[in-house]
C-alpha cells in the first residue's frame, strides 16, 4: 500500500506513566513510520489518551524514553474543543491563530477537508462533524510530519465516519505523513489502518489490522462477534481468507507484543 | 474645562483603552476572580508604598506582580481549587492592607479614595504613569496577540503547536496586574474588575471576531468613562462608581436591543 521506510517519525521505548500510584501504561514501546496509519484501540481507561499524550510531548513518561525525529512537525486533533461562547470565533480566525497564517494554505487546508464554505462561519454554530474536519483543517496548517488524532470522528453520525476516514487516507496519501489515532469504533477503522495496535494499559496486541482481528487477546478483549464482523469486512475488501493468519498480505507489520 | 477634569477624562480614557482588550481576556478565560484579588492586593501594595516610602504606583504593581506569580506558584499544588485559593488571597490581601494602613500612625490615608477611586484627583504624574504603562501594555498585547489567542482557544493545542504557553499565560497575568495599578485611581480598588469585564461583556453582544470584542470593549470603556465624568459633574456623583453605572447601562441597553452582529471581519 505505502513504502515503507526504516526511519521512523518517533519512538517510544518501554514507556511507563504513573498517575501517584496507578499505572496508566506500561511497558508500551512502538514506533511511528512516515505515510503509516497507526490505530490505537482498547477499552475504556486504557490509557489510550495518555499514550498519545506522551507522543505529543504533553506529558513525560515516568520510565522508559521518547524519541522524536528532530523538527518534527505534529499536527494534533483534539479530541473535542470547547471553545467558550464569549470567545467570539469564526473559522477563518480560528484557523489564523494556527501557526501558519498565510491565507492561501488556510484556504487549501479547508479545501482539503472538504470545508471551504465554513470559513467565514462562526465556530460556534457548527456541526459535530463540521467541527471535526475544521479541526483536521488546523492540524493540516501545521504542515504535519505527523497528524495525531484522538477519536477523530466522534459525535459524527456512521456516514461521516466513514467519510472522515477516507479522508484520513487521502490526507496521509498526498502527505506522505505518518498518522496516529485513537479509535474505538473497530470495523469501521480496520478498513483504513496500515497498523493496529491493541492496548490495554500494556499493548495486548499489535500488528497488521486483519492479524489482529485473529488475536486471542483481542478476540477476549472485544469478543468474538466483533472478530468475527472485523474477519467480515477484510474479506469484503480484500477477497482473501485470512480467518487463521495464515496469508498476510502485509508482512511488515508482523509485531506481536504479549 | 476645568485642568483636573481634563485630567480625569484622558487618564479615564487611556485606562478604558488599555482596559478593552485585557478585559476581553478576563472574559474569555475566565478571569474575573482573578482580577479581584488582583485589586484586592493594590492595597497592600498602597500601604507597603507608604512603609518604605517608594511610589505609590510603583508599589502597587510590584505587589499585584508578586500575588500574580505567587499564584502561578500555588496553582501547581491539588490540595486547595484555585476558586478558594483566590478567595483566600483576595481577602486576606485586602484586610493585611488594611490593617498595615491602621498601623501607620504617621500617615493620614483616604482609604475612600483607594476603594472607590478619586478620579477627579488625577495629576499630570498620575497621566504619566497610566500613558507610559499603558503604551507597555498595548505594545506587548499587540506583538503576543494570536499566541494569546491561540492559548485562550485551548492551552494543549497550542503547546503541540509550539506556542509558549507558560510564558504566554504568566505575561497575561502581569498585563492585567499592571493595568489593575493603574486603573485604581480611576474607579478604586473595589470596582476595577468591573472596568475590565463589564465592557467586553457588553461587546461580546456585537462581536463575531476577537478583535472587535476587543476594540469595541475599549470604545464602550471610554464611552462609559465620558458618561461617567459627565455625570459626576453635573449631579456631583462619585466618579468612580458613575462610570461603572454608564458601563452597566451600555451592557443593559446591548443587550436589550435586537442588534445584529457586526458583519465579517476583514482584519
Amino acid at each position: 500500500m505505502n513504502t515503507h521506510r526504516h526511519e521512523p517519525l518517533a519512538r517510544l521505548t518501554h514507556v511507563d506513566v504513573r498517575f501517584g500510584r496507578n499505572h496508566v501504561i506500561q511497558n508500551i514501546s512502538l514506533e511511528l513510520h512516515r505515510g503509516c496509519i497507526t490505530t490505537l484501540i482498547g477499552p475504556n481507561g486504557a490509557g489510550k489518551t495518555t499514550l498519545v499524550r506522551v507522543v505529543l510531548g504533553l506529558i513525560q513518561p515516568s520510565r522508559g524514553d521518547v524519541w522524536r525525529e528532530p523538527g518534527l512537525r505534529i499536527g494534533y486533533m483534539p479530541q473535542k474543543l470547547h471553545i467558550d461562547q464569549t470567545f467570539p470565533l469564526t473559522v477563518e480566525r480560528f484557523l489564523r491563530t494556527a501557526r501558519n497564517d498565510d491565507p492561501a494554505a488556510l484556504e487549501q487546508a479547508l479545501a482539503d477537508v472538504g470545508a471551504s464554505r465554513l470559513l467565514s462561519q462562526s465556530i460556534h454554530g457548527l456541526s459535530g462533524g463540521e467541527m471535526q474536519r475544521v479541526l483536521l483543517a488546523r492540524a493540516l496548517l501545521q504542515e504535519p510530519n505527523l497528524l495525531v488524532l484522538d477519536e477523530p470522528v466522534q459525535g459524527v453520525d456512521i456516514n461521516g465516519q466513514i467519510e472522515l476516514y477516507k479522508l484520513i487516507g487521502r490526507i496521509r496519501d498526498q502527505r506522505g505523513c505518518g498518522v496516529l489515532m485513537i479509535s474505538h469504533d473497530l470495523h469501521l477503522v480496520m478498513s483504513s489502518t496500515d497498523h493496529v495496535i491493541c492496548m490495554n494499559r500494556h499493548v495486548c496486541c499489535s500488528g497488521h489490522p486483519e492479524q489482529v482481528s485473529n488475536d486471542p487477546s483481542f478476540i477476549e478483549m472485544f469478543g468474538i462477534p466483533g472478530a468475527e464482523n472485523l474477519a467480515l469486512y477484510s474479506h469484503h475488501h480484500n477477497h482473501k481468507h485470512n480467518a487463521h493468519g495464515d496469508v498476510i498480505k502485509h508482512a511488515r507489520d508482523n509485531v506481536k507484543a504479549r | 474645562m476645568d485642568d483636573f477634569l481634563l485630567y480625569a477624562l484622558i487618564g479615564g480614557l487611556g485606562v478604558a483603552a488599555i482596559a478593552g482588550p485585557l478585559g476581553s481576556f478576563v472574559v474569555w478565560r475566565r478571569m474575573a476572580y482573578f482580577g479581584d484579588t488582583l485589586a484586592h492586593s493594590a492595597l497592600l501594595g498602597v500601604a507597603l508604598g507608604f512603609l518604605l516610602q517608594i511610589n505609590l504606583n510603583l508599589a502597587v504593581v510590584a505587589s499585584c506582580v508578586l500575588l500574580a506569580l505567587l499564584l502561578v506558584t500555588l496553582q501547581r499544588q491539588r490540595f486547595v481549587a484555585t476558586d478558594t485559593l483566590l478567595g483566600i488571597m483576595a481577602h486576606s490581601t485586602l484586610s493585611l492592607g488594611l490593617v498595615a494602613i491602621a498601623l501607620l500612625d504617621n500617615v493620614r490615608v483616604d482609604l475612600l479614595s483607594y476603594l472607590f477611586g478619586d478620579l477627579l484627583a488625577i495629576s499630570s504624574r498620575d497621566l504619566y504613569w497610566i500613558f507610559a504603562g499603558g503604551a507597555l501594555v498595548l505594545l506587548l498585547l499587540w506583538r503576543l496577540w494570536d499566541g494569546l489567542l491561540a492559548i485562550t482557544i485551548n492551552e494543549e493545542l497550542a503547546q503541540v503547536e509550539g506556542v509558549p504557553v507558560a510564558r504566554l499565560r504568566l505575561t497575561l497575568m502581569l498585563l492585567i496586574a499592571v493595568v489593575i495599578a493603574a486603573a485604581m485611581k480611576i474607579v478604586g480598588i473595589l470596582l476595577i474588575t468591573s472596568l475590565l469585564i463589564i465592557p467586553a461583556a457588553a461587546a461580546r453582544k456585537l462581536s463575531r471576531t476577537p478583535e472587535q470584542m476587543a476594540l469595541l470593549a475599549a470604545l464602550l470603556g471610554c464611552l462609559a468613562v465620558a458618561g461617567g465624568l459627565a455625570a459626576s459633574w453635573y449631579w456631583d456623583t462619585p466618579a468612580g462608581p458613575s462610570v461603572v453605572v454608564t458601563a452597566l447601562a451600555e451592557f443593559l441597553l446591548l443587550y436589550s436591543l435586537p442588534l445584529r452582529r457586526l458583519g465579517p471581519n476583514a482584519g
